[in-house]
C-alpha cells in the first residue's frame, strides 16, 4: 500500500516535471529539501531529549551491569568486559530470593488494596451527596504530602516505644507489635503506607472513569430492576476495564520503583525483611562506603525487564480488548 | 477528574491546602537532619586551576555557610598562600559520590576534605595523592588517628581532628536507681547497673542499631571490647559482643527501637530524659551539658575502657593533571592544621586535635574535654589493621547481622556465622 502510494507520487513528480521547464523543478526539489529540513528541526528537540535523558542513561546502565566495575576502573573508565557475570552473581546472591519474593509480595499487596479501595471510593463519590467534593477532596491529602513527610509520620505512629499505633493497641488491650523492627511486620508496615499513599491515584481515575459511563445505562438497568450490586459487576465494571487496566499498569509500575517509603521507614530491615529489588539496588550503589556500581546497574536492569514484560502484557490486552 | 470550581470545592481545597502546609511545617519542625545531597554554596564543578589562581575545596560541612568561622579560617589560609579558595559543602553521602565522580572526569578540587573511612575507598580508587607526592607532613598526629589515612605503608591525607563515642549518662536516674557511675567498668557492672535502673521503672540504654553504616559504627565499641577482630566476625567475642546487645533488647534494658535508631533519633531518645545511658559521640556534647549529661568510656568485656571507632574528616589532595599545585594545596592545608588554627577549627567543629599539643590546649580552655581526649587516644580507625577497602565490605555484613540477631530473626552465632561466609565472598570477589 506504501509503495502504491509513493509510486503515485513519484508518477505525479514525473508529470509535474514533465510539465514544467528545468528551474522550477530545482526549484520544487529545493522546496522538498526544506521541508524536510523543516521536518527534522521539529523532531530534533525531542529526539534530542529522548537520547539525552532516555537511551543514553539506559545505555550507561547497561553497559555499568556487563561490566565489571571497581573503584578504580570507575575512575579510569576501562573496566574489563564481565557479560552476564555481574547477573549471575546477583542471582545467586543471598538478598536476591528474599528481594525478589518482597517486591512481588508489596507490589501485588499493594495494587490490590489500593485498586479495590479506590474503586470503592470512587463508586462511593458518584453518587453526590452534602459535602462529597471535600469529603473526596479530603481523600487526596496522602497524594498532596511529600512522601517524606507522609513516611517520616509514618515511621513515628508504628514507632514500637512511642509509637501512637501501639498506645492504640495497649489501651484497647492488644499485645503492642514491633512494626518497624520486627521482621515479620515490617513489610506489612510500609506495605500499610504504601497503600494508603496509592488509595488517591486511584481514586481519582477510576472516579473520571466513572464520569465517562453515560448515566442512561444506569437508569435503564435499574427500570429493569437490577440492583445496586447487579448494576456494579455487570455495568460499572465491564465498563471501566480500560481505564482499570492502565490504572493496575500504572500502579504496577509505580509500585515496581517505591524506594522513598521503604527507605525512611525500615532502609529495607531488618536485615532483608523489607528489602526490595529497588532498595537492594541503592544498597549496591550507595548503601556502603565500598559502592558496586555494577551490580546496582544489574538490580537495576531486572527491575527495568521486570516493568517492560507487564507494559507487553498491557499492550497485548489493550489490542485483544480494542479487536473485541 | 472533572474539576468543579464552585465555591465550595474551592474552600475545600483551601482547607486541605491550610491542612497540608501545617502538617509539613509541624515535620520539618520536628523531623532533624535528614538532609538530601544539596551543595550548601552554588557551583558544583571545580576548575583547577594553575597556581596562583583558584584553588577548590570540597567538605562535607553544609551547616556552615561563608559566614562562619570556619569558612574564614579557609579563606584566610588562601590569602597566605597567594590563592583564592572556592569552597564548596556537600552532604556527607554526596561527598563520596561527588568525590568519585569528579576523579573520573579529572576534574577533582585542589583539596578534599572527606570522612575518615573514604580515604581507602578513594585512594584505591586512584583519586588521591601520597604525602610522599604531595609533601605534606604527618609530624606529630597522633598514629591511632593517622591509621584511616594509611594504606599498605602509604599515607593518603591528615586528619583534621578525630571524635568518637563514649557512654553519655543521665546523673539523676542514676542517683535515682542508687548507681555509682564510677563503677561502671565492665560489661557485668554495666547490665547491673541497668538492672537497678529498670527496678525504679526507668529506662536502661539506647544506641544506634541502625543497617547502616552507623549501625556498625556503634557496635564496634562492644564488638572491639570483646576482643574480637574484624577479619572474624564469628568469633566467640563477636558472638559475646553482639549477644550483649540482643539479651538487653530481650531484657527490656534497651528499647526496641534500637534496631532503626540512627545516631539522631537514638540522641533525642536520651534527650527525653527518661534513659539512664546513651551512646553517643563527641558531636552532642553541648547538648549533653545543656541537659546535665555526663560522660564515661564505654566498657570492654573484662574491665576497663573499650576501644572505639574514630570518627572525623582527613584532609587529602587529591590528584591532578597540573602536579605544580600540590605545594600550594598542602600550604594550605599545612595553615589549616598547625597552631592555633586547628585548635580553633577543632574546637567549632566539636572535634579532638589530632596531635598532643593541640589537644593539651584545647583541655586548658574547657577541662570537660579531657574525658574526650582519653576516648580518642584509645579509638581505632575503622580501616586500619591494613583493612583498606575491606572494611566496607565486613562492615555491611556485620550490620546485617547485628540487625537479625536484634530483630530475631537468627541467634547471634548464626547470624555472625552468615555473615562471615559472606564478607569472604565479597572480599575475594
Amino acid at each position: 500500500m506504501t509503495t502504491d502510494r509513493s509510486r503515485a507520487r513519484s508518477a505525479g513528480r514525473q508529470r509535474d516535471g514533465a510539465a514544467h521547464t528545468a528551474p522550477s523543478r530545482a526549484r520544487s526539489a529545493g522546496a522538498r529539501w526544506r521541508a524536510q529540513a523543516a521536518a527534522w528541526g521539529f523532531l530534533a528537540p525531542v529526539v534530542l531529549y529522548l537520547a539525552a535523558f532516555y537511551a543514553y542513561p539506559l545505555y550507561r546502565n547497561i553497559d555499568l551491569s556487563i561490566r565489571s566495575y571497581t573503584l578504580a576502573s570507575f575512575v579510569t573508565g576501562d573496566a574489563p568486559f564481565a557479560g552476564f557475570a555481574n547477573y549471575i552473581s546477583i542471582f545467586h546472591s543471598s538478598t536476591f530470593a528474599p528481594a525478589l519474593i518482597n517486591t512481588t509480595i508489596f507490589v501485588f499487596v499493594s495494587i490490590a488494596f489500593q485498586f479495590a479501595i479506590g474503586l470503592a471510593l470512587a463508586v462511593f463519590f458518584y453518587r453526590r451527596f452534602p459535602l462529597s467534593a471535600t469529603l473526596r477532596a479530603l481523600f487526596l491529602i496522602p497524594w498532596l504530602l511529600p512522601l517524606l513527610v507522609s513516611a517520616s509520620t509514618w515511621s513515628w505512629m508504628l514507632n514500637s516505644d512511642s509509637g501512637i499505633v501501639n498506645s492504640f493497641l495497649q489501651a484497647v488491650g492488644a499485645a503492642p507489635i514491633d512494626w518497624l523492627t520486627s521482621p515479620h511486620w515490617s513489610l506489612a508496615a510500609v506495605l500499610i503506607a504504601n497503600i494508603w499513599i496509592g488509595i488517591p491515584f486511584n481514586l481519582v481515575i477510576m472516579y473520571s472513569g466513572l464520569q465517562s459511563v453515560s448515566a442512561d445505562i444506569f437508569e435503564a438497568a435499574s427500570i429493569d430492576g437490577a440492583n445496586g450490586w447487579q448494576r456494579f459487576w455487570r455495568i460499572t465494571f465491564p465498563l471501566l476495564r480500560p481505564v482499570s487496566a492502565i490504572t493496575l499498569l500504572l500502579g504496577f509500575i509505580y509500585t515496581l520503583k517505591v524506594f522513598d517509603i521503604i527507605w525512611i521507614m525500615t532502609r529495607g530491615g531488618p536485615a532483608t525483611a523489607s528489602t526490595t529489588l529497588a532498595i537492594w539496588s541503592y544498597q549496591l550503589g550507595f548503601g556502603s562506603l565500598l559502592p558496586d556500581f555494577s551490580s546496582a546497574a544489574a538490580v537495576g536492569n531486572v527491575l527495568i525487564i521486570i516493568a517492560v514484560i507487564f507494559a507487553l502484557i498491557y499492550i497485548r490486552a489493550r489490542n485483544r480488548l480494542e479487536t473485541t | 477528574m472533572t474539576v468543579q470550581i464552585t465555591r465550595r470545592a474551592r474552600t475545600a481545597l483551601l482547607t486541605i491546602t491550610a491542612i497540608t502546609a501545617a502538617a509539613a511545617l509541624a515535620a520539618c519542625s520536628s523531623s532533624s537532619s535528614t538532609s538530601t545531597s544539596a551543595p550548601a554554596s552554588a557551583g558544583g564543578t571545580s576548575a583547577t586551576s594553575a597556581s596562583g589562581g583558584t584553588y577548590t575545596l570540597w567538605d562535607p560541612y553544609p551547616q556552615y555557610n561563608a559566614s562562619s568561622a570556619w569558612w574564614k579560617a579557609v579563606a584566610a589560609c588562601g590569602t597566605q598562600a597567594g590563592v583564592t579558595i572556592k569552597h564548596t559543602a556537600y552532604d556527607t553521602t554526596a561527598l563520596t559520590t561527588q568525590a568519585l565522580l569528579a576523579g573520573q572526569q579529572g576534574k577533582s578540587p585542589d583539596i578534599l576534605l572527606i570522612d575518615n573511612p573514604v580515604v581507602s575507598t578513594l585512594a584505591s580508587a586512584g583519586i588521591l595523592t601520597t604525602t610522599a607526592q604531595n609533601g605534606l607532613s604527618t609530624g606529630t598526629i597522633a598514629q591511632n588517628i593517622l591509621g584511616a589515612g594509611v594504606i599498605n605503608g602509604k599515607t593518603y591525607g591528615v586528619p583534621i581532628g578525630a571524635n568518637t563515642l563514649a557512654l553519655y549518662y543521665n546523673p539523676t536516674i542514676l542517683k535515682a536507681a542508687n548507681v555509682d557511675p564510677a563503677s561502671i567498668t565492665s560489661w557485668a557492672t554495666l547490665t547491673a547497673a541497668l538492672a537497678k535502673v529498670k527496678a525504679i521503672g526507668k529506662k536502661g540504654i539506647t544506641f544506634s542499631g541502625i543497617n547502616t553504616e552507623e549501625g556498625s559504627f556503634q557496635f564496634l565499641p562492644w564488638f572491639w571490647g570483646a576482643g574480637a577482630n574484624l577479619t572474624n566476625l564469628n568469633s566467640p567475642q563477636a558472638v559475646a559482643a553482639l549477644t550483649l546487645w540482643t539479651t538487653w533488647i530481650k531484657d527490656g534494658y534497651a528499647p526496641n527501637s534500637v534496631i532503626q535508631n540512627t545516631q539522631t533519633t537514638s540522641w533525642q531518645e536520651f534527650q527525653t530524659g527518661d534513659y539512664a545511658f546513651g551512646e553517643n559521640g563527641t558531636w552532642q556534647k553541648a547538648g549533653a551539658a545543656t541537659m546535665g549529661a555526663k560522660v564515661i568510656p564505654i566498657p570492654s568485656e573484662s574491665g576497663g575502657a573499650a576501644p572505639v571507632p574514630t570518627g572525623g574528616e582527613f584532609f587529602t589532595i587529591p590528584v591532578q593533571k597540573d602536579t605544580s599545585t600540590y605545594a600550594t594545596s598542602a600550604k594550605i592545608v599545612t595553615c589549616l592544621t598547625s597552631g592555633n588554627s586547628i585548635i580553633a577549627t577543632d574546637n567549632t567543629l566539636n572535634y579532638i586535635a589530632p596531635t598532643q599539643s593541640a589537644q593539651q590546649a584545647q583541655v586548658a580552655t574547657d577541662a570537660s574535654l579531657q574525658s574526650w581526649v582519653n576516648a580518642v587516644g584509645v579509638a581505632k580507625a575503622r580501616t586500619g589493621d591494613n583493612l583498606g577497602t575491606k572494611y566496607p565490605i565486613i562492615s555491611q555484613q556485620m550490620w546485617t547481622a547485628v540487625q537479625k540477631a536484634e530483630s530475631g530473626a537468627a541467634a547471634p552465632s548464626a547470624a555472625l556465622a552468615a555473615a562471615q561466609t559472606a564478607a569472604q565472598a565479597g572480599i575475594n570477589k
